[in-house]
This record gives structure tokens, sequence and C-alpha cells, in this order.
């Protein structure tokens, strides 16, 4: 990832201002060239962390594939709000069959790609956590020790958000989700439980697995683009809050995405064949708490009394992500 | 060219010839031996351009399959039994997507208990899936109905599954007329896919379809079968003017002109069939067989044509509809509306029970006096069943079923009379 020293933040919010930052380091949110692979008009809810990383990771790759790419999509938020027959948001070829298949739909795309000889033609497999980390596990694991040519996006709102916001593996602890209640003696989902899905993509030895947040969309940018120009299975993890499922407000997406990785709860890394290569470091640390209140799935860590027990342990999860990963 | 081949090793040839351009496979017996052909062949580059592509699972195989289909590569793939069941999601799925995938079964149980043998509970489960199944009698016709395949699947834009018995047919080697390139060439045009994933042109495949369209997309898959009714003879006979011999089509009957009692059977079955048909045909009975090798679509009108005149028909079913009987019986009374005759449904050869020509002849022999039930069940052995119902009559816990018989059997449980 490259970075440049900045010297100045925004008032109050910590991001990094897009103008200070040089021409060639800007993320552009509208030009004619941009292709808008995942038009407007889709149904995604107001404040959808998805719809907006898949805009911009999709018109990434198609920057870097100068439109040459196919993309294949599970079942899902993503694919129910982009393609309410006979409307489409896709301005990409694309195709979904199961939830369960992407990664493998998306193989089979490149193997014809392959065979057909159609040179530069890049293939984009996309699902939420459930499609990604639970039902769809297997094939995107075959995907990865084939090494096939695919690069993986995982939009992870850390439930399945389009069947009610069920508990999935990549649901944090102590999360009320539908299925994991805030109810009983100790509320929301069980702790210890879950998978961390990049290092277990890391752990298949690919050539390129990185996390990516939309509260840093140039940083996004960037790793797709990064990806794009690698060849062999490759994933990319995305961090999108879902105000319906997270109980956040539409307008905190992007400042409750900021808050999840300047806690330290979703780190920015970047891996290579198994190694981490690079991490963005936190500029200004919060602790857990003030990512967790923002979220009314986590309401039980702080009412009717504050959690302490569990609120130092998902800190804990902070401070051991910042300490495994050098983000300070 | 004849040659004396396994038959596994027929179809891998047979595909081969096709110039498939992706393989999927995942192994499972009795069909593994068809893609470890296939996989040789790409291996050294006797078949090239094609990408095989070892898979994680049968949901994965037909997932790359409907893939790399989707993006217009000639597409094939094969399994059996929990391999079939393991990916139905993903069987109906290519259906739904009208994706020409060619796919053979090679026929076995489905468990528990587990069994490896033959018999067609696998496919008949999927015979609604969308899919058009054809059931191979020869290993001949089983090479053979692959060529037809391709040219019917991609024509139609429908996937097709080629069933084969397995072992009886997938193991067995007998002489095989291996067709050569040219005339597969000639027979079976390039694929030009009806729908492509093309950055040039893009388009949303699978998108979500509410009411206001789902029966029509529906209908259309039902329509395209009933255009295959139309198409599968014709290819029938196209493939006999280029190939020189009769493989394939919606039914093939034998000695049934005069016959009062036809059999009605699938696949390899037919075989045994026809010779006991033989010697009864010898001994003055008026019988005869009809061999259905299109399931899906449901010959319903050739069907009747040719049973119509009979007095009894005897389906001989190699699966079993639990609860109720036969599958390929209902399709058959159905070609029957109107017409009264005796039917008779006869639940044969499941996991692999061998079915002998002596037990056919006594079978048909009692169907010939009418003495058989709605629902037979060939060489049931009744003391094994009749003794474990005794112990469930008798003891709450009595264990798991199929270890209790095969321990009043003894050790060698795969025994064949």
């Amino acid at each position: 990832m490259t970075t440049q020293p900045v010297k100045f933040y925004q008032t109050g919010t910590f991001t990094v201002g897009n103008r200070l930052l040089d021409e060639s380091q800007r993320s552009v949110q509208a030009n004619m060239e941009r292709t808008n692979s995942l038009n407007s008009g889709h149904r995604a809810c107001q404040g959808c962390g998805e719809a907006l990383g898949a805009r911009y990771a999709i018109d990434a790759a198609m920057r870097a594939a100068g439109n040459q790419l196919v993309a294949a999509n599970a079942t899902g938020c993503l694919e129910v709000f982009s393609t309410p027959y006979p409307e489409t948001s896709w301005q990409v070829p694309w195709i979904h069959s199961l939830f369960g298949n992407a990664a493998a739909v998306a193989s089979g795309i490149a193997a014809a790609n392959r065979v057909k000889g159609r040179k530069g033609v890049q293939v984009i497999a996309q699902g939420g956590d459930g499609g990604t980390t639970d039902i769809g596990f297997g094939c995107l694991s075959g995907m990865f020790e084939r090494n096939d040519d695919v690069l993986y996006i995982c939009y992870d709102n850390e439930a399945y958000m389009n069947t009610g916001v069920q508990r999935s593996s990549a649901t944090p602890p102590a999360a009320r989700t539908a299925t994991t209640p805030a109810v009983g003696k100790r509320p929301g989902n069980v702790a210890g439980t879950g998978k961390n899905l990049p290092l277990i993509a890391m752990a298949h030895g690919i050539p390129y697995v990185a996390t990516a947040s939309v509260a840093n969309l140039h940083d996004l940018e960037a790793k797709v683009t990064r990806a794009m120009g690698i060849s062999g299975a490759r994933y990319i993890h995305i961090h999108v809050p879902c105000p319906l499922g997270w109980g956040s407000a539409p307008a905190d997406t992007i400042k409750v995405a900021r808050m999840a990785v300047e806690s330290g709860l979703f780190p920015l890394i970047e891996a290579e064949h198994g190694e981490v290569v690079d991490r963005a470091k936190i500029r200004h640390r919060v602790p857990v708490d003030e990512y967790l209140k923002l979220q009314r799935r986590f309401a039980h860590l702080f009412r009717p009394e504050r959690d302490t027990e569990r609120l130092a342990m998902i800190q804990a999860v902070a401070d051991r992500n910042i300490a495994r990963f050098g983000l300070m | 060219m004849l040659k004396q081949i396994e038959g596994s090793a027929a179809v891998a040839e047979s595909i081969a010839l096709c110039r498939p351009e992706v393989v999927c496979a995942y192994p499972i017996t009795p069909q593994t031996h068809i893609v470890e052909g296939l996989g040789e062949m790409v291996k050294d580059g006797r078949l090239s351009p094609c990408e095989f592509i070892n898979v994680e699972s049968e949901f994965g195989a037909l997932s790359v399959a409907i893939g790399s289909s989707a993006a217009g590569a000639r597409t094939y793939t094969a399994t059996s039994s929990q391999g079939l069941l393991f990916m139905a999601e993903a069987v109906y799925n290519a259906a739904g997507l009208g994706l020409p995938i060619v796919m053979t079964v090679g026929n076995r149980a489905i468990g528990a208990p587990i069994n490896i043998w033959n018999d067609h509970s696998d496919s008949m489960s999927m015979r609604d899936a969308g899919w058009i199944q054809l059931y191979a009698e020869t290993n001949q016709e089983a090479a053979d109905l692959h060529i037809q395949a391709f040219r019917l699947a991609e024509e139609l834009s429908c996937p097709v599954m080629v069933c084969m018995d397995g072992f009886i047919l997938t193991h067995a080697y007998e002489r095989v007329d291996i067709p050569t390139q040219e005339q597969v060439d000639t027979y079976l045009p390039r694929f030009e896919p009806r729908q492509v994933l093309d950055p040039a042109e893009p388009v949303s495949i699978g998108a979500m379809v509410g009411p206001e369209a789902f029966m029509e997309v529906r209908y259309l898959a039902h329509y395209k079968q009933l255009r295959a009714l139309e198409r599968i003879p014709q290819l029938a006979d196209e493939f006999k003017a280029g190939f020189g011999r009769d493989s394939g089509g919606l039914i093939r009957s034998y000695r049934f002109e005069d016959a009062e009692t036809i059999i009605v059977a699938l696949g390899s079955l037919n075989g045994t069939v026809k010779d006991v048909v033989d010697e009864m045909r010898d001994a003055g009975v008026k019988i005869g067989c009809v061999s259905i090798v299109s399931f899906r679509p449901f010959p319903l009108a050739p069907l009747r044509a040719a049973l119509e005149r009979a007095k009894r028909v005897v389906v001989l079913e190699k699966s079993l509809a639990v609860g109720l009987g036969g599958i390929v019986s209902d399709g058959v009374r159905k070609s029957l509306s109107g017409i009264v005759l005796k039917g008779y449904t006869v639940i044969a050869g499941l996991g692999g029970r061998a079915i002998t020509r002596s037990s056919l002849r006594q079978l048909f022999e009692r169907a010939g006096r009418d003495e058989l039930e709605a629902v037979t069940f060939l060489d049931l052995r009744t003391e094994l069943v009749d003794r474990e119902l005794e112990r469930e009559r008798h003891a709450r816990r009595t264990g798991p079923t199929a270890e209790a018989l095969l321990r009043d059997i003894g050790t060698v449980a795969s025994r064949i009379d």
C-alpha cells in the first residue's frame, strides 16, 4: 500500500482529507470515465456499506482490467438489491448461480477464458460473509488451493443480513443477531467462536490477501488495483457496515467503519504468499467502546449496566490485533 | 474403429472426440474411470485445448461447469449417486440457467446404507430438475449418446444427463466402435452459446425473477423438453446416417407387434430382458419389450403407440418411490390414459441385486398368468425382512437395521445368487 506523510486532518474526524492528497492519490467519486459498474437505481438500504464497497471495488477492478472484467456473485444482499428482474445495476457481464458456489463459478469462467484464449479478461467473484465464510467456504478453499486466476471479494457485514440478520461465522462476540438474541445471562453472540477468513486465505499461501474498509476508499481501490495486477487466486475482505443489521445510523456508515479500523478490531493488512507485507497504521486510536456504542447490536454491553467483562474481552481482541499486526 | 474396451474408457474417448473445452472432475465410484481417462488425455495433450479441473466436491464440479458453460466453453462433468445428490442444488441451477452442460451419471444406489452398486435411484431423484435424461443400454450406446447429447444440449441450450449403469456398463469390457474425429466433427458443430459472459456485451445472468415471470421461465424449460421430443428421434436418424448404427431415440421396441405382454425397462437391463423375451418367444409366448431411452422428456406418445395393443405391461424399475412403488410406472400409466390393460410395477436390482434370466423368466410367466401384485419386489429375501420385523416387535432398541440384516446373512454380504 502506498502512503505519503499527511500533516493535516479534517477537523474532528481524523480522516485524511481527499483534497489534501496529491492528485494521483485521490479517490474520484464521479467523472466521465468512471464505469459505474454497479449503477445507481439499485435497491440497497440507505447507508449500505456493501453497495459502497462493491461500487468502488468493481470500478477499480474495471479500471485495472481495461473494462475486460466478468463477475460472479453469490446469493445475498448484493445479488438481490442489484438485480430485481428485469432491471440490473451491473454494467459488467455478471452471473449469479447459487449461494455457496460463487468461487467455483468464477473458476469455471476463468477456465473458459483460458481455453478460449481470451487474454486480459479477468474474473471476480464476490459474496457476503455468509456466502464466503460459511456456505461458500468449500468452493472458496478449492479455488484458493488450485490457485485459480480469480479475485474473490468478500463484503463482510458480519451476519446474514439478506435473510434477516442471523449469525454467521463472521459475527463478532456479543453481537445481537436474530439467532444470537440479546436475551439471557450473556446476551448476543458467544465469544470465542467464528473464523478469520483473511488468515485462513493466507494459510492457503495464495499470492495476495488484503483487508479493506469502506472507511478508506482510496486504500480499498489501491488494494483492488494491486490485486488485479497479480495472477492466481487473490482475496480481499472488505468491512462493510450494515445500518439495518448493526443498528447504526445510515449516515454513520463511514464513521462506524472507521472506528472498527481505528479501534484495532478490523486491521487493514496486505499479505503475499501467506506473509503479511503491509498494514495501515492506526493514526488515532480509539477504545472499542467508541465503535460498539454506535451500534444497537451491542447495546446490551452498556445497558442496563456496563458489561465490563465482555467489553474488556473485546478490547483485548483489539489490543491483540494491534500487537499482532503492528498497527500502532 | 472397433475396440475391446471398458465402458468408461469408451465414453472418455467419445467425449474427447466431442472436443470439450472444460472438464470438471471429482471422484466417485463408479464414474471415476471416465474422468481419469479424460484427465490423462488432457495431460498428455491428446485433448487440446481443454482445461481439466480437479475440484473439491461434486457441488464444486457442477458449479465450475456452470461458470465455464456460461462463459461459452463446451463443458463436461460426470458423477454418481451421493455425488449427484451433493450437487443437487447446482443440477437445478444449471437447468434453470439453460446451460448446455453434458454430464454422465454412472448410475449407483443412494445410501444409507452406503452401497456402491448399480440402480437408478440417483438419476431418478433428479428427473424433474430440467435436464434431459438419456439411458444407455450398451456401452456402444453410452459412447454414442454422449455425441448426440452435446448436439442436443447446445441446440436447445439445455443440460443433458447421459445415464449408464454403474459397473454393469462403466466397468464392463465389450466391443465398442469408436467413431472418427471427422465423423464427430461433421455431426457436432461448433458450440454457439445463446448467452455468454462477454465484456464486449455485458449481460446479467441469473437475476432474481418474481411471480411476474417465474411461471413463464419454467414453462419455457418444459417447452424445451417438448422440443427435444421432436429432436431426439431426428438426431438419432442423423446419427445413423453418419455413423451407420442405431443409437438413441426416444424408445426402442423389440418383438412387440403382436405381444400380449410387454416389458418396459431402462438401461442395460434391456439386454437381459431381450434374452428372456427370445426364450419365451421360442416357447410360443407372445411377449415383447420396450426400452425407454429418453426418460426426460418422457415419450408419452411413442410409448402409447407401442403398448396400446398389449394385454398387460410390466414396468421393471431399478428405483423405488418409497411409499408409492414405481417412478417409471407413473409415466407409463400416463401414456396409456384411457386404455384398459393390466399394469404391473416390479422393483428390481436395487443396490446391485443381480437381475437374473431365471428370475425374469419366472416373473414374466407369472405376469402372463396375471398373478403379479400391483407392486412386486423381484427376488426380495422375505425371510430377512420377516426376521427384522420380528425383532422390532419384541424389542425397542434393535439397533441399526442394515447391520442387523447383515448379521443374519453372515459374512458374504454381497453374494450374488
